[in-house]
């Protein structure tokens, strides 16, 4: 989580961060980091997560 | 692990949800009842009859302060006993009809242990944290289904669910609700419509290893338990009188001041949600704000370990909990919080009860947030 929010300013509006987390709480966590900092939640593939950046 | 720090000010503390500090009236009984009332109830002689005279009346203060018959009321050995004895004979009762048990996705872990055993339908709640009344009015109405369990309030977060809404669904489903009422009772009345119930002794100010579970007239239970009658809840074992005595007593004491006390934590709670809105960045204070019960406030922290945070709270002489992954047995974020959909890492659950100051939430919400901010720059946020 920590590492996903400081990636985020790295990469253009628009663009997407693929977070790969085996923390069991990342599949709930991950989704709510994203509605709490207006960035889009995509998708989730396994341990795989994509966050758009919206700001 | 030992922590000698100084708490900078006396201990508070707020984990009532997990055992309220025992009212004096829980004290002075238990004292007389280890006197008085500690032969066994089911013997003839004298000292027996005191037993049984004892358990007649602790049995009626329950019912009256319930609203239900004193012959519907049995005392179990926990809360949690309780519950699983409701669930688990509620199916057993109706095993004609099917082996499905529709709960919400917010039951304690009690029930979903014994939801285990059966066909288990989950209806969700919203971001709240709120039962899905349609998906329940599906759920209760599919064939084959045995038994519905809804928690009168989540333990987790507060938010008071629908009961008379979800009861009048399944009475026209013709399905018995079980009600976990363990947060609810002593501190506001439950509402009406269900057919089974549990509470917990040491949750409203009472002794721990008390339970209380109804049966109303009616509603099929079989026990699901090897025992002499099989259609009516009894303890399991030898009952620890004294304890129902404290517990019934305190009940009495803890619902006479209810309403007060409600108001008094409820505004506390809502000083908590405000200034921890305020004082703390990046939080989520979570469950309802307005239908909730009047001394829960769960918040999650952004970048904080729940565990880490439990820890530097105690440090500081607070003792809450939290529904955080690291600081569960399983290893598993709360249910209850994944449910809602909200976060579950850097959660604190803080629960007030009667002796809980406002000098104690004052000095709380002066210290977390420097305590949280302590925490995030230790992760280098």
């Amino acid at each position: 989580m920590i590492r996903l929010a400081r990636a985020i300013p790295g990469v253009a509006v628009g663009e997407i961060v693929r977070v790969l987390a085996d923390d069991p709480a990342a599949a709930n966590d991950i989704p709510a980091w994203c509605r709490m900092k207006g960035q889009e939640f995509v998708a989730a593939d396994g341990q795989a997560f994509d966050v758009r950046r919206l700001s | 692990m030992d922590y000698t720090g100084d708490p900078a000010g006396a201990p508070a503390y707020l984990d009532a949800a997990t055992a309220a500090p025992p009212h004096p009236v829980t004290r002075e009984a238990l004292l007389a009842a280890l006197a008085d009332g500690w032969a066994d109830p089911s013997r003839l002689y004298a000292a027996g009859r005191r037993g049984q005279q004892l358990h007649e009346a602790a049995t009626a203060v329950v019912a009256e302060i319930l609203g239900v018959r004193a012959d519907e009321v049995s005392f179990q050995p926990s809360g949690t006993a309780a519950a699983q004895a409701a669930v688990l004979g509620g199916l057993r009762g109706r095993e004609r009809v099917g082996r499905v048990l529709v709960h919400s996705a917010i039951e304690h872990s009690a029930v979903l242990h014994a939801a285990r055993t059966a066909e288990a339908v989950e209806v969700g709640v919203d971001r709240l944290g709120r039962l899905d009344l349609d998906a329940w009015a599906t759920a209760v109405r599919a064939g084959g289904v045995a038994l519905a369990g809804l928690i009168s309030a989540s333990h987790e977060v507060g938010t008071v669910q629908p009961v008379a809404a979800a009861a009048e669904l399944c009475a026209e489903a013709g399905v018995p609700l079980f009600v976990d009422a363990a947060q609810t009772v002593g501190r506001a009345p439950v509402p009406p419509g269900w057919s089974l119930l549990s509470a917990s002794a040491h949750k409203w100010g009472g002794p721990a290893g008390v339970g209380v579970l109804v049966v109303r007239k009616g509603v099929r239970w079989l026990s699901p338990y090897p025992q002499d009658d099989l259609y009516r809840p009894r303890h399991p074992g030898a009952l620890s009188l004294p304890a129902v005595v404290a517990a019934a007593a305190s009940l009495r004491a803890v619902t006479a001041e209810a309403r007060s006390e409600a108001v008094r934590l409820s505004a506390l709670v809502d000083r908590i949600r405000e200034r921890v809105a305020a004082t703390v960045p990046d939080v989520e204070i979570v469950g309802d704000p307005v239908e909730r019960l009047p001394h829960l406030v769960t918040f999650s922290c952004l970048y904080v370990d729940g565990e880490a945070l439990l820890h530097a709270l105690d440090r500081h002489g607070f003792a809450v909990s939290s529904g955080s992954s690291c600081t569960s047995s399983t290893l598993r974020p709360s249910h209850v919080l994944e449910a809602m959909g909200v976060l579950s890492h850097g959660n604190v659950r803080v629960s007030l009860h009667r002796d809980t100051t406002e000098a104690d939430v004052e000095r709380f919400l002066t210290v977390l947030p420097g305590v949280v901010a302590a925490i995030r720059k230790e992760a280098g946020i």
